[in-house]
């Protein structure tokens, strides 16, 4: 079983770019260059750079010894957290602009949920002396107040999606929208693995820096490469392709993947994309989504604005209905709780989202010797208050 | 023979005009009185919109009519219940223009045959292009005899144009300029150089342009040089300043 993208940019039935026709130049343009660009010296050598002297890789990976020990099982956690930025989302963006740049594009264009990806690109864009445009739903933007700030401070343009339910998705319909109608000197840098192919696939590659570093250092650690257990959040699902990467064939390692329940699977508040999502088309991709009967996407709901996407990507997608993945998913309270816990446990605040990831110890029994490797893709600064309000702090 | 055909080649100098509205807007039920009252006016053709709620090639006008729809109730089930006998008071090629994920789930199968009971000439699909239709659609839309109306736009390479045309067996829908639909704007040199530089390639299919239609004026510039328009957004506007009660007026001034 291959479980890469195809040469027709599938993964499995999932993926193809179900793009409208006024996107057809730019997506193609992209789809036909991005392998070559990427395998360029000289673009892996300014990526290479950049990624240690500005995102500060490799990023550590830690065994985390109190944590391990409670669950009688090798807890190793890739510290994602530590990138510029606060996150691996900026492993992503330091790719895509410098891809935007030999396109000869001038313009940047994002979406952004809690605006995680977006910082990320307005950072890039700061680097590069290239103009942004984030486009963020209304809603968001009101939560997500400093995020906004600091888009504003990197030198980016916010602009409101009003249409829809004013969130995630609908952002990234204006932002779509934006590329058909500037469609020459626009890049649009899409925050996950989703989107039209070559999107998942390209911005896997980017984040497979993650794997590729666990690699080498689990061999240093535990004189092997394979952990038994690869453990991510997933949302979109970014950093869990991330770390997954260099062992989606491998199959002897165990992939786990955990959504958000929400406030439960089946409360109607939930994110459970692989639970309650059927195979659709959302955003250029064919992948799960949740939606209704008659095929309108719906909107999910999640304490964590990282992970409310209503679908998920065409790699993962492929992973549920093989069976390659293992899916669980978190509620609010539980992923809530593993928060705080890491904290006192390990002295790091990790991002709601990750905090999902880290909640399944609780119920998912691990073997004493199992090497279980966590990405601890985010940083709980950004999530200060929910935490405040959840736990009265 | 399909109306859609037909039509192409009733009368070559006709200069064919297209209306676009979104099912069951401005109230749920007006779905058969616009479709009467726009062939009574003498439209050419109907392209009725499925309505969705990601439609990202479409501006706000088209956005908030597909929002309304849905909240009032409209489905896809809905839409095909309503065409249930249109064929009895309507005879002009109807199409329908919808994005692809409603018809996925509905079941492509289903929806092809239900169409074809329907009456249904022909399907413009925004994101279901050229690529993934072959792979994997193809030969159900042929089995029922469905038109499938291919877009192409002033950033299309004349290679992909002549591919297009080849896979096309009604006509090819001309997207003005590089936009959302109801873009209002006016046709410059941009696009008339466009136009000219399209129809001079002596394609087989015929073009119909749509976007940024909305009177007279851009009616006779767009078909100066092809078979015909689409009027969508402007039509949708007129509707929710008026209602179903004067659809004729607004057709008068166009043509």
């Amino acid at each position: 079983m291959i479980y890469q993208v195809n040469e027709k940019g599938y993964y499995g039935d999932f993926g193809g770019a179900f793009i409208p026709e006024m996107l057809y130049p730019n997506v193609e343009e992209l789809r036909s260059r991005y392998l070559q660009i990427m395998q360029e010296e000289d673009f892996q050598k300014e990526f290479r750079q950049l990624l240690k002297d500005y995102v500060g890789r490799p990023t550590p990976l830690y065994y985390a010894e109190r944590f391990s020990k409670k669950y009688g099982t090798k807890v190793y956690l890739k510290r994602e957290d530590l990138c510029h930025t606060g996150a691996h989302k900026v492993n992503n963006t330091i790719g895509q602009i410098l891809m935007a740049k030999r396109l000869g594009k001038s313009r940047i264009i994002a979406e952004t949920g809690a605006g995680q990806h977006g910082v990320a690109t307005a950072t890039v864009c700061a680097l590069m002396g290239i103009e942004c445009v984030v486009y963020m739903g209304e809603i968001d933007i009101k939560r997500q107040a400093p995020n906004v700030a600091r888009m504003k401070m990197l030198g980016a343009t916010v602009v409101p999606a009003t249409s829809g339910s004013r969130t995630l998705k609908d952002a990234t319909n204006e932002a779509i929208r934006d590329w058909i109608n500037n469609p020459m000197n626009t890049h649009y840098i899409i925050g996950s693995v989703v989107g039209p192919h070559p999107y998942p696939d390209m911005v896997a590659r980017f984040q497979s820096v993650v794997s590729e570093e666990v690699q080498k250092q689990l061999q240093e650690k535990e004189g092997r490469e394979n952990p038994d257990y690869v453990v991510a959040c997933v949302g979109g699902g970014s950093n869990a392709a991330g770390l997954y990467y260099h062992y989606l064939d491998k199959e002897e390692v165990g992939i786990i993947a955990v959504e958000a329940a929400g406030e439960g699977v089946l409360t109607g508040k939930s994110a459970a994309t692989s639970a309650l999502g059927r195979e659709g088309i959302i955003h250029g991709s064919k992948t799960l989504l949740m939606q209704t009967e008659d095929g309108q996407i719906t909107e999910p709901y999640s304490i964590s604005a990282g992970l409310d996407y209503p679908g998920v990507g065409p790699m993962h997608a492929n992973l549920f209905r093989t069976g390659r993945g293992e899916f669980i998913s978190v509620t609010d309270e539980d992923a809530m709780a593993a928060g705080l816990q890491l904290c006192k446990l390990e002295g790091i605040i990790p991002a709601i989202e990750t905090a999902h990831a880290l909640a399944i110890f609780e119920t998912r029994k691990f073997e004493k010797d199992d090497v279980v490797v966590v990405n601890l893709s985010g940083r709980g600064d950004k999530d200060l208050n929910t935490y405040i309000e959840h736990f009265n702090l | 023979m399909n109306r859609i055909k037909q039509k192409l080649q009733e009368d070559p100098s006709k200069k064919l005009l297209s209306i676009y509205f979104t099912a069951g807007y401005p109230e749920p039920e007006d779905t058969v009185t616009i479709l009467q009252e726009l062939q009574e006016s003498g439209v050419d053709m109907v392209e009725i919109g499925l309505p969705f709620s990601d439609p990202l090639a479409d501006g706000p006008v088209i956005q908030r009519s597909s929002e309304a729809a849905l909240k009032s109730g409209m489905t896809t089930k809905k839409l095909f219940q309503q065409l249930e006998g249109i064929r009895k008071s309507v005879d002009i090629p109807l199409l329908i223009m919808g994005y692809f994920n409603p018809i996925l789930q509905f079941g492509v199968e289903r929806f092809c045959r239900q169409c074809r009971e329907s009456g249904i000439d022909g399907l413009i699909i925004p994101d279901l292009p050229l690529e993934e239709y072959e792979l994997q659609y193809k030969e159900i839309f042929q089995k029922y005899d469905l038109l499938m109306i291919f877009l192409i736009t002033p950033q299309t390479s004349e290679e992909r144009i002549k591919e297009i045309d080849s896979a096309s067996e009604g006509f090819i829908y001309m997207v003005s300029s590089a936009s959302v639909t109801g873009g209002t704007g006016g046709f410059g040199d941009e696009q008339k150089d466009y136009f000219t530089r399209v129809s001079k390639m002596g394609l087989k299919s015929p073009l119909i342009v749509g976007f940024g239609i909305k009177d007279n004026k851009t009616f006779e510039q767009a078909t100066a040089q092809t078979k015909g328009a689409i009027i969508g957004s402007a039509f949708i506007k007129h509707l929710t300043e008026n209602g179903t009660g004067k659809i004729p007026q607004f057709l008068k001034n166009i043509r």
